[in-house]
Order: structure tokens, then C-alpha cells, then sequence
């Protein structure tokens, strides 16, 4: 068994952190074969939804992961070390309302509050605090583009690569919040105890 | 209908209140034979008394008023209280003085697993004991409290809290970035705090040292290692590592990068790791300017054992320990 556990996100950043996985020399060919199987005893490997990530490596059930900093923004509580900011899965979390006049926009200036639907509802208040206006943030689960199309909100904050899904649906970026790739993270307890193994792996990363 | 009881406190029943009885006593047992004598101070103080000594995460969470309208809090460690209690009752005591407790103290954590927002902590406290001597003495203790315990594979992170602060001044670094940039280190978040030498335009060799220090963790061999600046400032930590007896040494993890969030850590700051448990389970370290806020200016150090966290390790550890057990 492999001394290090390592957290890997299924989903958009799954087909890069397995190459990168590769080039580091971790035997990923089990994880690409079966997409049903979660734990990988034999390669170290543990596979999640990048929203879990940090909470295994939080309490040590993982001693590092790969996520994006999306993630890390909306669980900042959660106390990991974050060591490397990978670059790969690249997107940007945006504010986006339909196109046209901005309804959130008109919202704010006539209402008083803008209604915003997202799944990151803490990067969202964070953003609006910020920036001095008042916002109701409606949480959502699945698509998020329904949701100002269907008069549910005025705007979305979610995050975009490439903009087609928004594009389709309709909506145009408004404001840029902030920039995410993917991240290195390890626990804290880990990042001492295993210290030689870390290092070694962040040598591999060219990062050290 | 079942009532509540408020969020991140808990009962504790006979099965475990008999386990955490059995480890307080083999603990007190240590301290009090180490000269440290049991004092308890009041769950609640004023807040105008201790707030001087109050600062970043250890902000008080609980605040209730009197008869009077004063506002009291509860406390959220036990080192405030007693240096409050030193500078009350103990004015003409010759120092050293030496104090250990078992309470609890009251935090606003996110609750979770070893994360009790009343956590009750097993600790020292000398006071009058300046480092090198005093800090030996406190890791000493610390070692002997949790080698009672029945730990076996802890270890003992040891950092200075004035290292990285220092270089950073050193460095030109504006107070406001400095700020900044320890923020991002005490989180460990690494990739902040390259982002944050960029955007203060520290390049260069320095911007390499600054990256390169808090990862620099180890045996005593890291301290031989070091040049210039490092090697002057990892002085105090060869100081300390001279006079620890070969058990308590070999604990030592020597870490440049280790920075506490606590405001009054001056000097050598530790931390207790396990790998039976994903978070520290006890820390401590130098606090030589508290005391002087409560008008008794004395160098101190001490340190806090979290009971609930070393239970955690504890059964871990027992757990590793049988027969085709997991990890």
C-alpha cells in the first residue's frame, strides 16, 4: 500500500490530475479503467467530487489532494495547507445576467437588492460585500443557467471556461470575480510528519 | 420532544469520562512532579481585564452581562488567566513559578470531529523562566505528560514566532504587507503568499528565501544546514535543541515555517502532531510580553494539551496497534 493518500476530483479536472499523476510516476491506469470504483489501495488513490476534497484532507483521511481553488474560496474554513497552484483548469468566476439591458443591474438601482442564484453562495456574498452592494443569494444545486432565464434571479455567479454553456443559454459576462485553477493541498498534520515524501513530490512538480 | 444542547458542546458518559479520567490523572501525575502546582480561575473574567492580552483567532466568542451591565466572557485559553492571576496574587512570589490546569476553555469553532467549542486542555505555565532554560523545561514536560498519556508516535513541531516576522522587516517589508503575507503563511497557504511577495515587489534571492524557509522542516540536521540570516535566527532554536535530553530531542520536528496565530507567542512556538489524528492535539511557546500587560513583567512559556484531540490519537494509535487493523 501506498504510504501517501492522495484526494483526486472526478469531473472537468479528473483528465488532467491523471496525466499529472502520470508524469509524477503514480500508476493511474486502474483509476482510467474504472470510473466506479472510488478507492485505489494499490496507487494510493482516492477518488471525489472536488467539493469533497478539502474535507479529506482536512481530517487526514487524505494526507493531499488536487481541487480547484473555487473550492478552496467557497470552504476557506476548512484548514489545509494549499502548496502548489497547479495551472491546468483554467476557468473564471463570473457574474453573468441575460443578455441585453442588465436586469440585475436595474434590480439593484430600482429595488434595492439583486437576486442571484449560484452554488458558491459564500464566494457570491463575498463578492457583493465587497463591492458595496446588496444581493439575495439564492443556492442552487443543478444547472444555474435556468435560473435567470426563468425570472427565478436577476444573475448567476458561477464559473465558466470557455463561456459556450452561458453563451447558449443566452447570458453575457458581466463582471470577472476571480481567476481558479487547480490546486495542490495537504493536510497540515501530513505536510510535517511525511515531510520527506511531500518534498519529493513537489521536486517531481518542479515546484521546490 | 428532546431538548438540544448548544451547537459544539456535548455529554460525556461514564465509558469515556472513565478513559479521559484515567489519562487526566496519569497527566497531573507528571505535572505535579515536576514542581507544577493545579490552579482553576474563573470560567468567566471581564472583558476589559483581558482584553490587552487578546488578539487574532482567540477573540472570545461567549459574552454574557452581569447584574451590573459589565460585560464578562468566557475564557477561550488559560495563559491569559494566568498571567492575570500571577500579576493579582503572586506580586512579590520570587519566580520561577510554576502552574499547571486542567479546564476548559470556550472557543466559537466550526464543530467538527476534536473541535469542541468548550475544550477542556491539560497545560503548564512557567513563569520567570527565561529561554533557553525555560523552554527545555516546558518541552520536557509536555513530553513526559504525553509519553503518561500512553502516546507513542507523536511528534513535536518547534518553530520561533519571531523568525519569518523577522525577515520579513529585515527585508523592507511595510508592516501592512507584512501583515499580509504571515496571514497567508499562519493559513498555509503557499501559493498566497507567493502572490503576495509579487504584488509587494519582493523578488530576487529574497523572494526565494521568504518561499523557501517555511518549507524547511526537520531534524537538527536543518539547523546545521543554514546560512546568513537563517542560520542567526535558528540560534535560539540550537539553544533549546542543547539541552533536551536524547527522548525529548528526537521528538523535535524543527520547523522555520511554523507560525502561530496566537498574538502573544514571542519566541519558540510548538505544536503536538500525531499521525493518529489530522490535527494538532496540543501547542505552546514562548509569551515574554503577556505578563508585563498585567504589571508583572516576566519572560514565561507554556503549553496546552487538548484532552478530547489526545483521546482521538490515543484510540487511533490503539487501533493502528491490533491485529489487521487499518492504518
Amino acid at each position: 500500500m501506498n504510504d501517501l493518500h492522495i484526494a483526486v476530483p472526478r469531473g472537468a479536472l479528473l483528465a488532467d490530475t491523471l496525466d499529472l499523476l502520470d508524469r509524477l510516476g503514480i500508476e493511474t491506469r486502474e483509476v482510467r479503467e474504472n470510473d466506479r470504483k472510488l478507492l485505489f489501495e494499490g496507487a494510493g488513490i482516492i477518488t471525489m467530487r472536488p467539493s469533497d476534497v478539502p474535507t479529506y484532507v482536512e481530517a487526514g483521511a487524505a494526507d493531499r489532494g488536487i481541487t480547484g481553488k473555487d473550492v478552496l474560496l467557497e470552504h476557506s474554513e476548512r484548514e489545509v495547507y494549499e502548496l502548489v497552484d497547479l495551472g491546468f483548469g483554467e476557468c473564471t468566476m463570473v457574474l453573468a445576467t441575460v443578455a441585453g439591458e442588465d436586469r440585475a443591474a436595474e434590480a439593484l438601482r430600482r429595488l434595492g437588492v439583486m437576486r442571484i442564484a449560484t452554488k458558491y453562495p459564500r464566494i457570491a456574498a463575498r463578492h457583493f460585500l465587497q463591492t458595496g452592494r446588496q444581493a439575495e443569494i439564492v443556492e442552487v444545486k443543478g444547472s444555474v443557467e435556468l435560473a435567470p432565464l426563468t425570472g427565478l434571479v436577476e444573475g448567476i455567479v458561477d464559473l465558466t471556461a470557455t463561456g459556450t454553456t452561458l453563451r447558449e443559454n443566452g447570458l453575457v459576462v458581466r463582471e470577472e470575480i476571480v481567476r481558479c485553477t487547480a490546486r495542490l493541498i495537504a493536510n497540515p498534520v501530513a505536510h510535517k510528519l511525511k515531510a520527506e515524501a511531500i518534498d519529493r513530490l513537489l521536486e517531481r512538480l518542479g515546484a521546490v | 420532544m428532546l431538548d438540544r444542547i448548544p451547537s459544539g458542546t456535548r455529554d460525556v458518559l461514564p465509558d469515556e469520562m472513565h478513559e479521559l479520567r484515567a489519562m487526566t490523572d496519569r497527566i497531573r501525575d507528571v505535572f505535579e512532579r515536576a514542581g507544577y502546582g493545579e490552579v482553576y480561575t474563573p470560567a468567566l473574567e471581564y472583558e476589559s481585564t483581558l482584553a490587552s492580552g487578546w488578539t487574532g483567532l482567540t477573540t472570545p466568542a461567549y459574552r454574557v452581562f452581569d447584574e451590573q451591565g459589565n460585560v464578562l466572557v468566557l475564557r477561550t485559553d488559560m495563559t491569559i488567566p494566568i498571567a492575570r492571576l500571577v500579576s493579582n496574587r503572586y506580586q512579590h512570589a520570587d519566580p520561577p513559578l510554576r502552574f499547571c490546569y486542567f479546564a476548559h476553555a470556550y472557543r466559537g469553532v466550526r464543530p467538527q470531529r476534536g473541535q469542541s467549542r468548550e475544550l477542556l486542555q491539560a497545560g503548564v505555565e512557567l513563569i520567570g523562566s527565561p529561554t533557553p532554560d525555560g523552554t527545555a523545561e516546558a518541552l520536557t514536560v509536555m513530553c513526559a505528560a504525553l509519553d503518561a498519556a500512553g502516546l507513542e508516535n507523536y511528534r513535536v513541531g518547534v518553530g520561533d514566532a519571531s523568525l519569518y516576522p523577522g525577515l520579513l522587516a529585515m527585508m523592507g517589508v511595510g508592516e501592512e504587507a507584512r501583515e499580509r503575507i504571515l496571514q497567508a503563511l499562519v493559513k498555509g497557504d503557499f501559493v498566497g503568499v507567493e502572490r503576495e511577495l509579487e504584488t509587494t515587489g519582493v523578488s530576487g534571492d529574497d523572494a526565494e528565501l521568504l518561499l523557501r524557509v517555511p518549507t524547511i522542516r526537520g531534524g537538527p540536521e536543518v539547523l546545521a544546514e543554514l546560512s546568513g540570516a537563517l542560520d542567526e535566527a535558528a540560534t535560539g532554536m540550537r539553544a533549546i535543541h542543547a539541552l533536551l535530553e536524547p527522548r525529548v530531542a528526537e521528538r523535535l520536528i524543527f520547523d522555520l515555517g511554523l507560525v502561530r496565530s496566537l498574538g502573544y507567542y514571542t519566541g519558540a512556538v510548538f505544536q503536538v502532531y500525531d499521525p493518529a489524528h489530522g490535527v494538532p492535539i496540543g501547542s505552546g511557546g514562548r509569551y515574554d510580553e503577556l505578563l508585563g500587560q498585567f504589571g508583572r513583567p516576566l519572560p514565561a512559556v507554556g503549553f496546552a494539551l487538548n484532552v478530547e484531540r489526545l483521546h482521538i490519537a490515543l484510540t487511533g494509535e490503539e487501533r493502528g496497534r491490533a491485529p489487521r487493523g487499518r492504518r
